[in-house]
């Protein structure tokens, strides 16, 4: 009953139209390709009775992707993670309908796990053994983890110094982890090179076109969750830029496939200061963006140039968005903020997206009734050296009761009375 | 002498050669002494307007020129100039 709906990839500046291939870049003027669909396909195809039927991960929306090979679908269960009212988290931001799209209980604790089933899926479909990306730990943990559930033979290009937790899991999911020492920026031209000598399938690399068209999903689910409608407003970290453009994608495509009612949505940008070339672009009016090099406690959005920066910066200026940056300091207080009124535990990322929510709320760029959606896209687990010396234990003390009571103080007891 | 490194993706411009040894004091002349001795590059690596096309990166070393002086960069005998392709994404659905 499935049936694929791409139908070719074309060229974003120029045009120019080539199969559904393993391809990053045109070869006329080096644009970007993109997945193209049958948008008669598509309509005749998806409709919400159907999704809510499907399975429950990201290939429910399996009409809306490159779905080349039904059968070699690469499915740990990514995707149709929880939309969570955050009713704490509004009142102390001002926000009366506040919602978390909570992607770090994704098989691999972040939102990687969406991409990379697509990207391993086209890989499998075009016929690779082996794959390849270039990380800033996600990722890696993600096609680490995904090719060894489908027996696939995997690369992982990290920074040399990213957080620990990152590296071991990748090399825990049987995945070869090259440690780089340099930046992700020269993580990823060592990839390009790479790509050019080596029969891999470089799942961001050339597979990128597939692996991005896995981004939508965090836009379906999210209407979809809604009851299908569109949010007001949504905020979502910035490190390639790729994730806010496809979210953006994700909701017209729903308009246009009829799955939705059209509606204005506001799409805003976080970075963190230290890595906030898209940022800086916003502020100071400009269309082009001019390289960073990074240096901030939010490795996982550590891009100095993003590929996608340009197009983020459009989607957020024509949508009536911002895109702030936020300190350190503020990304602690933000991954605080949100575990300690929703109870979710968010990596650094989701610290600077709560962050930058935060400073949206106080400076009134969101409005207090417009229905927003804050994208939390990784686990706070994988990163907790970043709370350093935040967040100890309160008390140190012998398995005693004299023992706790002399640290901790007064407190009321049973009985109400203390000895 | 400097290396220039060249991608799969413009080899049919220069006869399938991966590297050229070229003459310059800058990344540009560089290049302009490529395209001397393969006229074909000049399309492929410049817009109508004569800039550097947007997705080509380019490096001395290990360096992306845009943290340098761009084009005006200063190269020397014995360095490598590498072009590469960007790999960025985008965002239209329908044909």
């Amino acid at each position: 009953m499935s049936q694929n709906n791409a139908v070719e990839l074309s060229c974003r500046e120029c045009g120019t139209r080539y199969p559904l291939e393993a391809r990053a870049v045109c070869d006329e003027c080096f644009g970007p390709v993109e997945v193209v669909y049958n948008l008669d396909r598509v309509r005749s195809s998806t409709d919400a009775r159907a999704t809510a039927h499907g399975p429950p991960s990201l290939w429910r929306y399996a009409t809306l992707l490159p779905d080349l090979a039904p059968e070699l679908r690469v499915d740990l269960g990514a995707g149709w993670t929880p939309l969570r009212r955050a009713r704490r988290l509004g009142d102390a931001l001002g926000l009366t309908e506040l919602w978390i799209k909570d992607d770090t209980v994704n098989p691999t604790g972040s939102f990687k796990d969406r991409v990379v089933s697509v990207a391993l899926s086209a890989a499998r479909a075009f016929g690779f053994d082996t794959v390849a990306c270039a990380s800033t730990g996600n990722l890696a943990g993600a096609t680490a983890a995904a090719a060894a559930a489908t027996g696939m033979r995997s690369y992982v290009f990290v920074p040399r110094d990213i957080e620990p937790a990152k590296i071991v899991a990748a090399a825990a999911y049987g995945s070869t982890v090259v440690a780089v020492d340099g930046s992700y920026d020269q993580a990823n031209r060592l990839c390009s090179e790479l790509a050019e000598e080596y029969p891999w399938a470089f799942v961001n690399v050339s597979l990128r076109p597939y692996y991005a068209e896995g981004s939508k999903t965090l836009a379906f689910e999210t209407a979809e969750q809604l009851g299908w409608a569109l949010p007001d407003h949504v905020v979502v970290p910035i490190a390639s830029g790729a994730l806010l453009t496809k979210i953006h994608q994700g909701f017209r495509e729903l308009v246009d496939a009829g799955l939705v009612e059209s509606s204005a949505v506001r799409i805003s940008g976080a970075q963190a200061t230290g890595c906030s070339p898209v940022s800086q672009a916003f502020r100071e009016g400009s269309a082009d963006i001019r390289p960073q090099r990074p240096a901030t406690i939010a490795r996982s959005l550590a891009i100095g140039t993003p590929a996608d920066g340009r197009y983020a910066l459009s989607v957020v200026r024509e949508t009536g968005g911002a895109i702030e940056d936020v300190s350190d300091e503020q990304i602690r207080d933000g991954i605080m903020l949100l575990a300690r009124t929703e109870g979710i535990f968010a990596e650094t990322a989701g610290g600077v997206t709560i962050a930058v929510l935060r400073s949206l709320c106080e400076r009134g760029v969101i409005a207090r009734h417009e229905r927003t959606v804050a994208y939390v896209t990784g686990n706070g687990l994988k990163t907790v050296d970043a709370l350093d010396g935040s967040a100890p234990p309160a008390f140190e003390v012998g398995p005693t009761i004299e023992s706790f009571e002399a640290a901790a103080g007064r407190l009321p007891t049973r009985s109400g009375a203390r000895a | 002498m400097i290396r220039l490194k060249i991608p799969t993706i413009l080899r049919n411009a220069t006869d399938d050669a991966s590297i050229l040894e070229v003459r310059g004091a800058t990344v540009g002349e560089a290049l302009v002494a490529a395209i001397e001795r393969h006229p074909g590059l000049e399309d492929r690596l410049f817009d109508e307007d004569g800039r550097l096309r947007r997705f080509l990166n380019v490096f001395v070393d290990e360096e992306d020129i845009r943290f340098e002086q761009g084009l005006d960069t200063p190269v020397a005998p014995g360095q490598t100039v590498s072009l590469l392709p960007a790999v960025a994404g985008g965002c239209d659905s329908w044909r």
